[in-house]
């Protein structure tokens, strides 16, 4: 690693500032994308052009502040554009290509944000998609016949971002600044003058534009002065203090502008105040550094523990007090609602992520020379913060290859007698303590036939042919290396995509399954858990330990009478029938090898659990009851131990861990 | 900004510089550095976790916080002992990981100025000499400083993960 780089890798650690403008922008730019979809779908921008002003002058200030040139230069020039299509509004703007240089200029900035997220200063050339929109711009230039405008575009400049500027309280001014004469380099003066200005006060618009790249912008402001319009909290005299601080600075002429605009047409007024609408409802929410929230979880579950101590405590017991218990009941009622509280913060909706599948619905299917619609049915649906981070990447391949296997081409499709544009829909939805998500097309269907062979050729079919169900055939395609894709495509072959999907949503406890039918398309529905930071568990004691099994994999728990049981030749492995199959039993005390009160399997109780549709049978002394337990990962210096998924804290202040049932299935 | 956190930070080096906190296993007294220790616990229930070498004793809830605990004892081979209250744990925190040291009892913190620290005697590598970073020397004492990286990392996490993997 070089200087550079690991001065911005520790300021990352250091810098809230910088932490801040990688969250906004990252939020500000799929904003944007969203954005530029929509207007390419209805072939307009107007309506959202405001909305477009915004986020790119906010990125673009914001990356100035932070010395981040090239994304502020590429912002820079994507104002312009808008610029002009919002003053000009030309009427033969290609709303495809337009889409096409935005959401380039968005990777360039996504890309450029990961940089710098990893440490390292973004440093990509900027100079070719910025030609590009130059390029776009003086097309549309072309286009329409403004020559005769260009004047008024001058001046018209005071007024940029009029519409737009986050209704910045406060008093207006217009200042006019003259430097010394012969004090050279007066362009970079007064961007020095802007530079000082931006730190107290919203700039609204300056002139002459182009102090920078123009040279011709020297003359003018040694001619006409630099007027700069400017709306801030501080008073005439705190600014004028700050405006008379600049070096060679001759004369200075500051007037108070009033805030109320006349003779604005009134359409654009009630856009004002829906975009101020906007704002009011931005600013009810706040955004909270993640860490935070676990630890407010952490205090919380601290309360709950240390609430039993005092209302358990020893010392009460038999004291009989009748308003102590009153009062203890209402306090537990309140840590009740407040874990709820806290549980529900960490909640985020699935739209961010849903939304994301537009754009890639999109370049595929330009790519791939399909038309194809995206619907998203229950993007309100909220899931836990740790769960969407898992849902991002298998959404994009189920989507992927929902567009590039699912979807047939045009004349396919018509042949079929389906509509010509394919179909994939976005589902989600709560059904009890999980949520589903669903990605479905109607498309060609799975291949049963080649899917088998495959799996035949790869010697995977572990069972006779003829008893596999659909879905086992299908569930062989989330095989790593599995494709029953002849050719490689940029797209897929490689038979990476559903082996990502699967080890990201076992990941997080969920399961997937297929279902298809073949002419008619796929469905993936994906299960996964509301949350995996609370879980419901039983507790069960073994020795003097005590474990926790997730009540969901729990089937049934009885007393087991000896002639059930069935030992193998050897004697070892013991075994029972549990519904018509046999499931083997396995011992926790053995498992976790601790000392039982019983290793009498009629004296315990089993515990069976299934993962999978297997079922296993568990023994331990016995069950202690329910219990809502916060889930932790183990320390990392113990990393991964098999059987186990996590621990969590118990009311008496003890630790318990929780037991991986999928682990303790693939052992036995 | 950053220069003002450098200060800070330097002075808080500085204020716990050649600061060791001593504790005893039998009759040996050894020390740590004090910037590694967050604070001394008294013995708690201790949960077992499967599969961990015998020194880690399991995990213990720290406020919250789950952290691994290791009997130093059995981490130095010597016989373990029974844990009564003079029994404590020391958690220290080693490139942000928690680890709670149980040891017999904790018995002082020490200044021990640079000049009185020399290097371990070289003998053939013990089994305990890998731990030994430093002999403090205290009036006619000498303390054994401890290095507690490699008391907790060293390869015994890399011989943990793996041996899950290939399990």
């Amino acid at each position: 690693m070089d200087d550079e780089v690991n001065t911005l890798d520790s300021s990352l650690e250091k810098d809230p500032m910088l932490e801040l403008f990688v969250f906004e922008t990252n939020e500000l730019i799929s904003q944007l994308e969203n954005i530029a979809l929509a207007s390419e779908k209805e072939n307009a921008v107007e309506s959202r052009i405001n909305e477009i002003f915004r986020i790119v002058h906010t990125v673009k200030g914001s990356a100035a502040m932070m010395n981040f040139d090239n994304i502020s230069f590429l912002s820079h020039t994507l104002e312009d554009a808008f610029y002009f299509l919002r003053e000009e509004r030309p009427q033969n703007v290609d709303y495809s290509s337009l889409a096409d240089i935005i959401l380039k200029s968005t990777d360039f900035i996504k890309n450029e944000v990961n940089q710098i997220q990893s440490g390292n200063y973004p440093n990509h050339d900027v100079s070719a998609i910025v030609r590009e929109i130059n390029e776009f711009l003086a097309s549309l230039k072309d286009g329409s016949d403004c020559a005769k405008r260009e004047d008024k575009k001058a001046l018209l400049s005071l007024e940029k971002r009029d519409e737009i500027q986050e209704g910045a309280g406060g008093n207006r001014f217009r200042a006019l600044l003259f430097f010394e004469n012969g004090c050279e380099m007066e362009n970079i003066r007064a961007f020095n003058v802007l530079h000082s200005l931006k730190k107290v006060a919203d700039i609204i618009g300056y002139s002459p534009k182009d102090i920078i790249e123009d040279q011709g912008s020297v003359e003018a402001i040694r001619k006409n002065g630099f007027e700069i319009e400017f709306s801030t909290e501080l008073g005439a005299d705190d600014v004028r203090t700050i405006l008379s601080d600049t070096i060679f600075l001759k004369d200075l002429k500051l007037e108070t502008v009033g805030t109320a605009k006349t003779g604005r047409p009134s359409e654009e007024k009630s856009n004002m105040e829906t975009e101020n609408a906007k704002l009011a409802i931005k600013q009810s929410m706040i955004s909270v550094n993640v860490s935070k929230l676990d630890r407010l979880m952490d205090l919380v579950g601290e309360l709950v523990i240390s609430q039993a101590m005092v209302i358990h405590n020893p010392e009460l017991e038999g004291l009989g007090l009748n308003s102590f218990s009153k009062a203890s009941r209402q306090l537990q009622k309140v840590t009740n609602e407040m874990q709820d509280a806290v549980m529900s913060m960490r909640m985020v909706p699935l739209s961010a992520t849903f939304r994301k599948m537009h754009r890639i619905v999109r370049d595929m299917g330009k790519k791939l020379n399909k038309e194809v619609e995206l619907e998203i049915i229950g993007e309100e649906t909220e899931v836990d913060k740790n769960i969407i981070e898992h849902l991002t990447d298998p959404l994009i391949h189920l989507v992927r290859n929902a567009v590039d296997h699912g979807i047939e081409p045009a004349g396919e499709r018509s042949n079929k007698g389906k509509p010509s544009a394919g179909r994939i829909t976005l589902e989600a939805k709560n059904e009890g303590g999980d949520v589903w998500i669903i990605v479905r097309d109607d498309g060609r269907g799975l291949d049963k036939k080649s899917i088998l062979q495959k799996a035949r050729q790869r010697e995977l079919i572990k069972k006779p042919e003829d008893e596999l169900t659909d879905r086992e055939i299908y569930s062989y395609i989330f095989l790593p290396g599995f494709s029953t894709n002849e050719e490689v495509t940029e797209f897929s072959g490689r038979g990476v995509g559903m082996d990502v999907v699967n080890k990201n949503i076992e990941e997080v406890g969920g399961t997937v399954q297929v279902d298809s039918a073949p002419g008619a398309g796929t469905a993936v529905s994906i299960k996964i858990p509301l949350t995996l930071a609370i879980i419901d568990g039983m507790k069960v004691k073994v020795g003097k330990s005590v474990y926790i099994i997730p009540i969901t994999s729990i089937k049934e728990s009885f007393r087991v009478q000896k002639s059930a049981i069935i030992r193998d030749e050897a004697g070892s492995g013991e075994m029972m029938i549990f519904r018509g199959d046999c499931c083997p039993i396995l011992r926790l005390h053995e498992f976790f090898k601790v000392k039982p009160d019983t290793a009498n399997l009629e004296e315990g109780i089993i515990v069976v659990v299934e993962n999978e549709s297997k079922f296993i049978c568990l023994f331990a002394d016995e069950l202690m009851g329910v219990q809502q337990v916060v889930v932790k990962a183990l320390p990392r210096y113990i990393k991964k131990v098999k059987g186990v998924s996590g621990c969590a804290v118990m009311g008496n202040g003890g630790v318990s861990l929780i037991i991986d049932i999928s682990g303790m299935i693939d052992s036995s | 900004m950053a220069e003002k956190y450098a200060e800070t930070f330097e002075m808080e080096e500085d204020t716990q510089k050649g600061k060791f906190l001593t504790f005893s296993l039998g009759k040996e007294v050894y020390a740590i550095e004090i910037k590694f220790v967050t604070e001394i616990i008294g013995i708690q229930p201790i949960t077992e976790v499967p599969e961990l070498p015998a020194y880690v004793k399991g995990i213990i809830n720290l406020r919250g916080k789950i952290i691994p605990v290791m009997d130093v004892r059995l981490r130095f081979k010597k016989e373990p002992a029974e844990y009564n209250d003079r029994t404590c744990i020391i958690v220290v925190e080693v490139r942000d990981i928690s680890v709670g040291l149980i040891v017999d009892n904790v018995s002082e913190v020490l200044s021990i100025s640079d000049e009185n620290i020399v290097p371990p005697p070289d003998m053939n590598r013990g089994s305990e000499n890998k731990y030994i970073k430093a002999i403090g020397k205290v009036g006619n004492d000498v303390k054994i400083i401890l290095d507690c990286e490699k008391l907790m990392n060293d390869k015994d996490v890399k011989t943990i993960s793996e041996k899950t993997k290939f399990e």
